[in-house]
């Protein structure tokens, strides 16, 4: 079930790239699925197109993402859907029926546009930002808040998690890594 | 103008064992009483996800053919995922739409730009590396081992007629032992 972050935020807070890339790396991902989202684009996204492993899947729309990474599920191959949350909210029946309902690992790393850097998502000014937790506990999702440095940690366990028990997993970034 | 069910016979003879099919709400349920084989993959949700569930099996299991049996109801839902397969153009993916015009298994509504849309277009615009029109079933009959011989990503559009009514249990799409079913044979296969 859903768990918050333990991590002390604070504005002056980093969030490295390269470690959230190693730690992807480490879980096996094999793809990365992605609509380009602006916290995580320079930070991860740009690095990953330049790498030749895992593979970068550019989808159209992140829903198409969902099923992309059902059907590689099928076949043994880990993936990891990198977006933005608006993006997750377009494809909330997808995640309803394949992810949930299926019972499948699909794992999601979710950039919040337009949080604020250090504080935690409920409490944001931004509507679309403070309902992001409330609606994934609704639909009975995991989420982890990789926030600082010290978040990163959290990564691979999640993925390792959500194969083993079949079930999706969501990686909410909160602030723009480097 | 075809039947479906003429078309998805023809094919049927030409799919391998090792294949995996998706095939899609109408379609799926004529498929599997034509065809009941544990690599037919069944569960793909709702909104025309289905040829996304399609690439992502083409590129797990590059050395399977993948035939996703899609409707032109749902492949408006998901017209993005032309363009994704364009780019990512995986060799062994097949790409079929039954083209009715009609949502059919939502009360047979006509979809949006019927008779004025052109999906072999859109899959040609959208880089699928060889793309088919089929209306006649003679002509689908003589060229079907062709098409499922070509390098993908390949797509036929087959224009046929609505089926009208028809009997849907979606228990055998969407149960829990439909999906073990099919990941127990593709582990295996």
């Amino acid at each position: 079930m859903p768990s918050a972050s333990t991590a002390i935020r604070t504005p002056e807070g980093v969030l490295n790239g390269a470690s959230i890339i190693r730690e992807i790396k480490a879980s096996r991902i094999e793809f990365v699925v992605s609509v380009p989202d602006i916290t995580t684009s320079e930070g991860l996204l740009r690095p990953l197109a330049q790498e030749s492993e895992p593979r970068l899947i550019r989808v159209c729309k992140e829903d198409e993402g969902v099923g992309i990474c059902a059907g590689l599920s099928y076949c043994g191959r880990r993936s990891l859907l990198l977006i933005q949350q608006t993006g997750l909210f377009d494809s909330i029946n997808a995640i309803r029926g394949v992810a949930v309902e299926y019972g499948l690992p699909i794992c999601m790393m979710v950039g919040l546009l337009e949080k604020e850097p250090g504080v935690p998502p409920r409490q944001s000014k931004r509507y679309g930002v403070r309902i992001v937790e409330p609606v994934l506990e609704a639909m009975g999702i995991t989420y982890h808040e990789i926030e600082a440095e010290a978040d990163v940690g959290k990564i691979a366990p999640a993925i390792g998690t959500a194969y083993a028990e079949m079930r999706p997993v969501v990686l909410l970034v909160g602030r723009r890594p480097s | 103008m075809m039947r479906r069910s003429d078309c998805l016979k023809v094919l049927a003879r030409h799919v391998t064992d090792a294949d995996i099919v998706l095939p899609v709400y109408s379609t799926a349920f004529d498929w599997i009483d034509i065809r009941p084989h544990p690599l037919n993959y069944l569960s793909h949700g709702a909104m025309g996800l289905a040829s996304s569930h399609a690439l992502g099996l083409a590129l797990g299991r590059p050395d399977k053919r993948v035939i996703v049996l899609d409707g032109d109801g749902s492949l408006l839902m998901n017209l993005g995922s032309l363009v994704t397969i364009g780019a990512a153009a995986p060799p062994n993916l097949f790409h079929f739409v039954c083209e009715n015009g009609t949502y059919e298994a939502n009360g047979g509504h006509p979809i949006p730009g019927r008779d004025k849309i052109d999906f072999a277009g859109f899959a040609r615009a959208a880089g699928y590396r060889v793309v088919y029109d089929f209306s006649d079933l003679g002509v689908f009959e003589q060229q079907i081992g062709a098409v499922l011989s070509e390098t993908g990503p390949v797509f036929a559009d087959l224009k046929i007629s609505s089926s009208g009514q028809q009997e849907r249990d979606y228990s055998r799409l969407h149960g829990p032992h439909v999906r073990k079913a099919f990941r127990d044979a593709l582990t295996a296969s």
